[in-house]
């Protein structure tokens, strides 16, 4: 995988101008910018931050109190792998906590932390929306209901190979 | 004429396995020479059968469910195409009793239609009430809302016709229709399946806003927690505008009206108005305060519109219907029908659309089947986690939005969740508390400060710490949060934390002795 951490302002700038580019015509751009950004990079680079201020004429600060509101945007790539585990309450009442813990167990990180060997973050999430098949999960893009033991079991397996 | 077999789409569905079904069946099609093609329809909702996978026979649909990818060779060797006999084979679906209990007129072509065909939607009766709008004026549809009953199904319950009316009086040369699709109440799927379902519906109902209000520019503000329903709507907006219904001219009237899907960014409170307003704008989900009320400035200052997804989706069914139809659903000032999604430790999970005025005791024991575990169930969270939990002794109340608020309840977006006997309800009411805390916007102090102060003397109570005090301390600071917050997500979080604790006070004894006591 590409080493995301370490790239040189001048790339992470160039990257960020196409993104900028393709979404600086919609009203209120912000979000769609960093949307796109994280879509790019895997998460938002501090680097990125300065160009987007620059093009929408904001300050630093503003793009980054943006930034930093939303849950979504990491400051840091993920791992490989990005588990959303939901913790609401619909996955609370079907033994959410104790399935929560298993899988940190297996995985050996908490939530929103990622493997020391880069395999996988782990994230929580307050519902995906399939809570009549609760426990739920989303595994990059697949999407996992009524998680048990084995289906925890099988997603620690999945993101560690 | 080539078979049509249904495999949900949903995302629902799909959690359950529904892509593995799928391919399984255009294997076992294409190894056996047999003529039929896959579409990826909607979920009916009855999610403890899916995938539930549907045919269309000579002598109409037929259902199979719960099917998994190692079920479909046997399906197919007895005749699937047919309707054949199988263990699965659930016969006609719409004589299954969780369906044929149901009154579903917003969700009337959800599970049946091929999402993204026109022709599907059309021939369901879509664009009915569209047509009809672009020939009445804006002040006769405007009344004709208001006159069907229909109230702000996000929960807060506001009369939509009136919200229109007043956007529609304003002279600004800019006005928007902005569609709340923030879903993130646990226990609510209901704007995910209409998305997902039959995304036209909603394009439909955000169009006849526009016409009716004088707004020529939409927005879907979607949760980024929904990549299948965003996927669903771009790829139905671009439909649409291709085949007139959005752009210059809505169906060749001279009413122009576009849609844009923005994708939010993981924050729950961008789901309270004026906080998606201010993201929509490209800034923090903050709230703020009112008036000026989004009807008079809203998004860039201009006059809004913002309703729920299931708002403005049961909009084309009352323009096609007429108010009166609409309205003769329900009970007392809560008119129409209402998707009730019945979801957590419950056997038969999905959604339900009913008239109002169901008991919650109906929902939960008869409709739903007690919970999934079989143990007795203990408490049910209505209206996600700003509403109250409660006890098997209000189960007598009826699903309607002044019986709740009556019970120190709310209906919020019809979200119920089920819990068993297992449930610590010290430990729901804390991750109230602490839900609200990760949540808060920080504009307002109440909820910034109360959550983290709740969290603590919550953890106090559970310490055994001179319980009587931090139960006094923490009802006093449920008052202050409820009335001295901005917005519902401060003002609203007393609600699960003082039902806990009213309805269940025994969970609140320190530890140490409910511990002595077992």
């Amino acid at each position: 995988m590409q080493q995301q951490g370490t790239q040189a302002p001048a790339d992470i700038a160039g990257r960020t101008n196409a993104v900028i580019d393709a979404k600086k015509g919609l009203e209120g751009p912000l979000l769609p910018i960093l949307n796109g950004v994280q879509a790019e990079f895997g998460f938002v680079p501090q680097d990125a931050l300065p160009v987007i201020a620059d093009a929408l004429n904001l300050s630093r600060a503003e793009v980054h109190g943006v930034m930093s509101f939303y849950h979504d945007y990491r400051r840091e790539p993920a791992g490989r792998h990005v588990v959303k585990l939901c913790r609401a309450e619909a996955c609370q009442s079907m033994d959410g906590d104790a399935l929560a813990a298993r899988l940190m167990d297996l995985l050996g990180v908490g939530l929103h932390e990622t493997a020391a060997d880069g395999s996988v973050t782990l994230e929580p999430v307050y519902c995906l929306g399939l809570c009549a098949c609760a426990p739920a999960a989303m595994v990059d893009d697949q999407v996992i209901g009524r998680l048990d033991r084995d289906k925890v079991e099988a997603i620690a397996r999945e993101v560690r190979s | 004429m080539t078979a049509r077999i249904f495999v949900p789409g949903d995302a629902g569905a799909l959690a359950l396995g529904a892509d593995k079904v799928a391919l399984a069946l255009a294997d076992g099609l294409a190894e056996r020479g047999l003529d039929a093609q896959i579409v990826r329809n909607g979920s009916r909702g009855l999610y403890w059968l899916e995938p539930m996978v549907e045919v269309e026979t000579d002598r109409g649909r037929v259902a199979y469910g719960p099917v998994a990818a190692e079920d479909v060779a046997a399906l197919l060797d007895t005749g699937l195409l047919d309707g054949g006999d199988h263990a699965l084979r659930l016969g006609d679906p719409e004589e299954i009793p969780f369906l044929k209990r149901q009154s579903r007129l917003t969700f009337a072509r959800c599970g049946i239609t091929d999402p993204l065909s026109l022709d599907d939607y059309r021939a369901h009766g879509g664009l009915a009430g569209l047509e009809k709008a672009v020939a009445m004026t804006p002040a006769a549809i405007v009344e004709q809302v208001t006159d069907s009953g229909l109230r702000g199904r996000g929960g807060a319950g506001f009369p939509t016709g009136i919200k229109w009316k007043t956007v529609l009086a304003t002279t600004d040369a800019r006005k928007y229709i902005v569609c709340n699709a923030d879903e993130g109440d646990s226990g609510t799927f209901a704007d995910r399946m209409i998305m997902e379902g039959d995304p036209f519906v909603l394009i439909e109902g955000m169009a006849i806003a526009g016409i009716a209000t004088g707004a020529t520019k939409g927005y879907i503000y979607l949760r980024s927690e929904y990549p299948h329903a965003i996927r669903a709507m771009n790829a139905a907006i671009a439909i649409a505008r291709t085949a007139g219904i959005l752009g210059a001219s809505v169906l060749g009237s001279p009413n122009a009206f576009d849609i844009e899907v923005r994708v939010g960014a993981g924050a729950y409170v961008c789901g309270e108005e004026t906080s998606l307003l201010e993201s929509l704008e490209g800034k923090r989900g903050q709230v703020r305060a009112k008036p000026p009320l989004p009807a008079h400035k809203g998004l860039f200052g201009r006059p809004t519109v913002v309703n729920n997804v299931i708002s403005l989706a049961s909009v084309p069914i009352i323009m096609d219907k007429g108010a009166a139809f609409y309205r003769d659903f329900g009970m007392g000032r809560s008119r129409g029908t209402i998707p009730i999604q019945i979801a957590g430790n419950v056997k038969y999970g999905g959604l339900f659309e009913a008239g109002f005025g169901l008991t919650l005791g109906e929902i939960v024991d008869e409709i739903g089947g007690g919970t999934a575990t079989g143990r007795p169930v203990k408490a049910v969270q209505v209206g996600g986690p700003l509403g109250a939990y409660f006890p098997r002794a209000l189960f007598d109340t009826p699903f309607d939005y002044e019986a709740f608020a009556a019970k120190d309840g709310l209906i919020g977006h019809a979200g119920i969740v089920v819990f068993d006997d297992t449930a610590d309800m010290l430990k729901q009411a804390r991750f109230a508390m602490e839900f609200c805390a990760i949540e808060s916007c920080g504009k307002c102090t109440p909820c910034r400060i109360g959550s983290v102060r709740g969290v603590e003397v919550i953890d106090r109570i559970a310490a055994g710490e001179a319980p009587d005090r931090q139960i006094a301390l923490v009802t006093d600071l449920c008052n202050t949060m409820k009335f001295g917050s901005l917005c519902a997500l401060g003002g609203f979080t007393p609600y699960p934390v003082m039902s806990a604790l009213t309805h269940f006070p025994d969970d609140f004894r320190p530890r140490a002795m409910n511990e002595a006591a077992e």
